[in-house]
């Protein structure tokens, strides 16, 4: 057994080791606490939304070991050793420290929201998206971004921004 | 969420004994279903038995077929060449399924285990026999346009939501598991029950059993085949009603053909009686009506959802004529062909 809390009911916390957006975090966590409470309750990385809390927006969407899932399905317990990206580190982790990540780019260039609430959802499913390879055509995004929705309406747009990267061969 | 305490064992035999160790006691794996559930204190576990730690996460050649380990992703299932290949069936269903994000996190096994999303099992607020047995069923004669039109019962009528399943059943796959008493495999078609009196179990594994595998057997179907899934919007939703075809054909003449419904029972929905009136028949638009007219003479709908009945028929002909022509229904190009 690698972990094991204690009895049945005993409140405790366990410590689990994440990577960051490039940092190293040693961290206590509730077994009961999400990704997603983790990332912004306890870590301040507002970024990363909570819209339905239930899966089905898309919002808290963010990179582990590289892969897209929704965070607030995640339990922050067993994702003990995992690299994880959000928006905040999203430019730097594709070696634009400093600079804006091209998808980030390639939104504001191409007016890809209105309130913005989606956007740093839509940014890190894009670019997972992107790394998983499997959509090219227009129809194809538009399917494989389906997990995030936009109440804004903002889809027409979010797809033309992608596309300029997809285009552009320059995201990762 | 209430508390609960955590293990994550290394070893299928350590997870075997943990989830035996508490009462109420769950795997988690993938998290998308069991999480969900929590929040809504639909499930409330004393203990969760974190299982992604196991050694079952490849995709391995067994007896001419493929056998998938229970930690799987969808994704992973989805996109393997092999899979791809030789069961494109299921890769299509995977894909019609969830979202790209969901399908990165959701495993072999707990897609196969995910539970209904019938309205008042989620809201425990409710009564809810599957929930809490004995205390009624409100979607009779409620709130019931998604829910079951076969092998209901007078407790209740939920569906099962998967899509990977209804291919699997479609494929013939087998669940191989473990647990105290050892290993067993059990024909998908056993694996899911219809509610009968007891609807609170979903399935025919013991609590303290474990998923190893799903196996797909040695069987080559070409390009006849396709997943046709209907639903309220084109993607990110769950099937009103979707079928799952395969066939294998002699110049005009059916050889074989397999079809399972999904979105319309507790289980993935087979018809023996249906199947084989295929069999020796011409490919034509005949052949399937017959075929869709003897799976729905058993339909019986609840008070919102008779619109099942017609699309379940159209897509059983829909789906027959897509498989017998070979071109299964693409899962990005919307529209139906
Ligand atoms: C918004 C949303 C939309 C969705 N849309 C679709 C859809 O369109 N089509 C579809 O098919 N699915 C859909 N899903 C469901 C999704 O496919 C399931 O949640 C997922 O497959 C469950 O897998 P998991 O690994 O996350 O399971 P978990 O949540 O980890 O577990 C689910 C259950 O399986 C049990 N379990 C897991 N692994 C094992 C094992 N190896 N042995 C024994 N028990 C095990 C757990 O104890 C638990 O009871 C959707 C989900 C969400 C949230
Ligand atoms: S259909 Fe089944 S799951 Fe839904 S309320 Fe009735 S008993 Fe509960
Ligand atoms: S907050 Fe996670 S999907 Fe909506
Ligand atoms: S920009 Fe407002 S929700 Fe997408």
């Amino acid at each position: 057994m690698l972990i094991d809390s204690g009895s049945p009911g005993a409140p405790a916390a366990i410590g689990i080791s994440l990577t960051i957006n490039g940092e190293v975090r040693e961290l206590q966590v509730a077994p009961w606490t999400t990704l997603l409470d983790l990332l912004r309750e306890e870590l301040d990385l507002t970024g990363t939304k909570k819209g339905c809390d239930h899966g089905q927006c898309g919002a808290c969407t963010v990179l582990v070991n590289g892969t897209r899932i929704n965070s607030c399905l995640a339990l922050a317990v067993m994702k003990d050793g995992a690299e994880i990206v959000t928006v905040e580190g999203l430019a730097r982790h594709a070696g634009q420290d400093g600079a804006m990540h091209p998808l980030q780019a390639a939104f504001v260039e191409r007016d890809a929201f209105q309130c913005g609430y989606c956007t740093p959802g839509q940014l890190c499913s894009a670019a997972g998206m992107i790394s998983e390879g499997h959509a090219t055509s227009r129809e194809e995004i538009r399917e494989a971004m389906s997990g995030n929705i936009c109440r804004c309406g903002a889809y027409t747009n979010i797809v033309d921004a992608i596309e300029d990267v997809m285009h552009a061969g320059a995201a990762r | 969420m209430n508390r609960f305490d955590y293990v994550r064992p290394t070893t299928v035999e350590e997870a075997v004994r943990a989830i035996g160790s508490a009462a109420n006691a769950r795997f988690i794996a993938g998290g998308t279903n069991l999480v969900d559930l929590m929040k809504y204190n639909v499930e409330r576990p004393e203990r969760l038995v974190d299982i992604t730690r196991l050694p079952l996460e490849a995709i391995e050649e067994r007896d001419g077929g493929l056998g998938i380990g229970a930690l799987v992703t969808n994704a992973t299932v989805a996109y393997d060449d092999r899979i791809k290949s030789r069961y494109p069936l299921l890769s299509s269903a995977i894909l019609a399924g969830a979202s790209g994000q969901l399908r990165n996190a959701a495993t072999t096994g707990g897609n196969l285990l995910q539970r209904t999303r019938c309205y008042y099992f989620y809201d425990d607020a409710m009564p809810c026999n599957k929930r809490d047995p004995g205390t009624g069923c409100q979607a009779i004669g409620g709130v019931n346009r998604i829910h079951a039109i076969f092998g209901t019962s007078d407790t209740c009528i939920a569906t099962h939501p998967s899509d990977m399943c209804v291919a699997l059943s479609a494929l013939n796959a087998t669940v191989r598991v473990t647990g105290p008493a050892g290993e067993r495999i059990i024909p998908l078609g056993e694996f899911h029950r219809l509610p009968g009196d007891e609807p609170q179990r979903d399935t025919t594994l013991a609590a303290d059993e474990i998923v190893l595998s799903v196996d797909l057997p040695d069987e080559d179907f070409g390009a006849h085949h396709t997943y046709l899934k209907l639903r309220d919007r084109l993607s990110y939703a769950f099937a009103l009603v979707s079928v799952a075809a395969v066939m294998k054909r002699d110049g005009d003449t059916i050889t074989e053909a397999r079809f399972a419904l999904g979105g319309v029972a507790h289980k993935p929905w087979r018809n023996a009686e249906a199947e084989s009136s295929l069999k020796g028949k011409p490919a034509t638009r005949e052949t399937f009506e017959a075929a869709a007219d003897i799976v729905i003479r058993q339909a019986q709908p609840q008070s919102e959802n008779g619109f099942k009945v017609e699309l379940a028929r159209r897509a059983i002909i829909r789906g027959l004529s897509q498989a017998a022509a070979g071109t299964p229904q693409s899962q990005s190009d919307k529209r139906i062909a």
